[in-house]
């Protein structure tokens, strides 16, 4: 009895023992969309077909409970790797020392050389703390019959041409700008793109880190250009009833032409509207200014809490490689940042690759780039400024009164 | 058992037996207590002290005193939400209301009226989520059931979810439409226990029509109106979902309610001190209709001994 007793304890730990072993890499992401799961899935599969002694744990995250969750997880009981974003929404948790510095699998994959335009969303202070597997472009996503219909024969480059065609889808009975802004982001997009072709990279680099005045007057000119477009009947009504997708049936029902947002609204068209669907990017306002486009950016990061660092690090290396970066970004109707790997044979991706390739520098985007608490005061403002372009100073005043309130008074 | 059994087991006059009547009551309500502690008050003692501080739900926190209260008596959208609060604990009081008319109306025997109540009930079976996506659709300006009505009509209905003006009274009409089901309930059950008897007497006196209810049938159903009240109220103060779903407190700001700005401040603007003022704000509100509350309770109690 007392033998039997003994054997299986013995079994027992054993069991113990070569689970310890076995090499478990926890993965949490946010990416519950069906493109972005499938991709994912995909990725995991094919990793651990390459290292079959890794056994990948994947939980499955949906985005506002990740934003959540992560809080909780990243200080107690942290998975090997999380999914999230470049720029200021990485740095908020680099910064209290929560992402774990990965700047030694850069420098031995030498992604510096292979990933150009995503070094300085992945780095804090010249350290690199995550390895992005893809990113996208925004522009114009457009129906070309409806242009045809109202005689448009050429997608505008310039300001001037931009607000001629607009003139014209009016004139056939047709909204040119379908937008919804019930989930606010949709806004900050053109408020990123005005501020980027007006006044550059640099200052917009500088406003959402908190160092300028929302009272400037180059910001008050970046909303007296867009009131040109207010103003003019541009966009369609009631745009604060609609979240992004909402909005989308304007552009199905040919009532509106276009609609300035990211590539995953692609598969939202139906079939018979998608294939009239062209994409075209932000046309330039102001000669002078080179072309700077918001293209955010999607990594992979380790928590400094993980516990099997060294198989994420196994991860990050495969993620990096061009023919993974092809095969993900593929699934994703997004960019792979590895300038190696090759773009998806689809116009928009094509497109999106074209514009992207030839900026002179790229931001993320402005819920990104900013502070959270900023960021939602401001697209807040972005908002009422749409339906209430007399009412801008107060709205900067507010906006300038929560940048003051994080970041100081200047 | 006698006491020849075990002569020297146990003094008569025991200190558990001497304290019976105060010891069996603590040891039942104790693990209840032990529970509501853990669970309740020790989360409100740790918001009430957060509320001090300034963090942003992880790294450093950063004691700032009454930093959080003074910022919030200086923020517009806080007294906004606290309006809209106000303006969802009057018009819900119109649920009680309703209700019981609702309930009168129901309250005959009539072949299939079974079927009937349960579908003037079903609101309140079905998720709050649901409703407020169901009414969503309902207020679509373009594409809505009232928008496709009205169009032939040549009427054409004002974006409710849109508008400033508006956004707070669409979602408060939403939020009305499950809690009169929730009231009529209420009030159906008080009618069963109406005393035929005294409504026969009061007929044969001559009373009928609006002077029958409110001198006969309401006072009987002053349980439930009690009841039908104390559950608006606190539904009205802590109403949330059905902004999250409808409007996310937009445009911008105009139809946020406190609960929705406190959650709004924790998990979006990472403000977890900020978010702690407003819940507590939000909690003290609440105090002050729980204490008047339990005093009515108590003072019905001693009134019908």
């Amino acid at each position: 009895m007392k033998q039997l007793k003994r054997l299986l304890l013995a079994t027992a730990l054993t069991a113990i023992a070569t689970t310890g072993f076995a090499r478990d890499l926890v993965i949490n992401a946010n990416t519950s969309d069906p493109a972005q799961k499938l991709a994912m899935e995909n990725l995991i599969n094919d990793f651990e077909a390459a290292y079959p002694d890794v056994d990948v744990k994947f939980n499955l995250y949906d985005h506002e409970a990740f934003k959540v969750a992560m809080r909780n997880f990243l200080t107690s009981d942290a998975p090997d790797l999380i999914t999230w974003n470049a720029g200021n929404r990485m740095k908020v948790f680099v910064d209290l020392g929560l992402f774990e510095d990965v700047s030694d699998v850069w420098e031995s994959e030498n992604l510096y050389e292979k990933m150009p335009a995503v070094v300085g969303a992945s780095s804090v202070d010249g350290k690199q703390y995550g390895v992005p597997y893809a990113y996208y472009a925004w522009g114009f996503y457009y129906r070309k019959d409806l242009f045809e219909k109202a005689g448009i024969t050429q997608t505008p480059t310039n300001w001037e041409e931009f607000k001629t065609m607009g003139e014209q889808l009016k004139t056939a009975g047709i909204t040119p700008v379908t937008i919804g802004t019930k989930n606010l982001w949709p806004s900050a997009g053109w408020f990123d793109f005005l501020n980027l072709r007006i006044n550059g990279v640099d200052f917009h680099a500088e406003l959402m880190d908190g160092q300028v005045k929302y009272t400037d007057d180059r910001v008050k000119k970046v909303f007296a250009t867009w009131a040109e477009l207010v103003e003019g009947d541009f966009f369609v009504k009631n745009h604060p009833a609609y979240s992004f997708q909402e909005a989308l049936p304007f552009m199905n029902q040919g009532d509106a032409a276009m609609y300035l947002l990211a590539p995953f609204i692609v598969s939202m068209f139906p079939e018979d509207v998608r294939k009239n669907v062209e994409w075209f990017p932000f046309p330039i306002i102001d000669e002078s200014v080179g072309i700077y486009e918001d293209a955010p950016t999607d990594s992979f990061h380790i928590p400094v809490n993980a516990k099997n660092k060294e198989d994420a690090r196994l991860f990050l290396r495969f993620v990096a490689q061009a023919d993974v970066q092809t095969k993900t970004a593929g699934t994703l109707d997004m960019l792979p940042p590895n300038i190696n790997a090759t773009v998806k044979d689809d116009r928009f991706a094509k497109g999106g690759f074209a514009q992207l390739s030839r900026a002179s520098g790229i931001m993320q985007f402005y819920d990104r780039d900013t502070d959270p608490a900023l960021a939602k005061v401001g697209m807040q403002g972005f908002q009422e400024f749409m339906q209430n372009p007399d009412r801008i100073d107060d709205i900067l005043a507010r906006i300038e009164a929560e940048r003051e309130r994080i970041y100081g008074a200047l | 058992m006698t006491d020849i059994a075990f002569p020297a087991a146990r003094p008569r006059n025991s200190f558990f037996r001497r304290n019976r009547l105060v010891i069996m009551p603590l040891l039942f309500i104790a693990p209840a207590f032990g529970m509501f502690s853990l669970f309740v008050i020790y989360p409100i003692a740790q918001s009430i002290a957060l509320s001090f501080i300034e963090w942003q739900g992880i790294g450093p926190k950063k004691w700032i005193g009454f930093q959080n209260y003074i910022m919030l008596f200086n923020d517009p959208v806080f007294w906004k939400s606290l309006v809209n609060n106000i303006y969802w604990l009057v018009l819900f009081l119109l649920a009680p209301v309703i209700g019981l008319f609702v309930a009168l109306y129901l309250n005959q025997k009539v072949f299939g009226i079974r079927l009937i109540k349960s579908l003037f009930f079903f609101p309140f079976v079905v998720s709050q989520v649901v409703v407020g996506l169901v009414f969503t659709w309902f207020y679509d300006p373009a594409f809505g059931l009232i928008a496709t009505i009205l169009k032939p009509l040549g009427l054409q209905l004002p974006s409710i979810l849109a508008s400033e003006d508006w956004a707070t009274f669409g979602v408060i009409t939403a939020g009305l439409w499950p809690q009169t089901a929730y009231c009529m309930i209420l009030y159906l059950t008080g009618l069963n226990s109406v005393n035929p008897e005294m409504v026969e007497a009061a007929r044969l006196d001559g009373a009928k029509g609006w002077n029958l209810l409110v001198k006969i049938v309401l006072p009987q159903l002053r349980a439930a109106t009690f009841i039908a009240i104390v559950v608006t109220v606190i539904g009205a103060l802590r109403s949330f979902d059905l902004v999250a779903i409808m409007t996310e407190g937009g445009p911008y700001n105009s139809s946020n309610v406190l609960a929705f700005y406190m959650y709004d401040n924790a998990i979006f603007r990472y403000r977890v001190g900020y978010a702690a003022a407003i819940a507590t704000i939000l909690f003290l509100i609440m105090d002050i209709y729980i204490v008047w509350f339990l005093m009515r309770l108590l003072k019905n109690e001693k009134g019908t001994r």
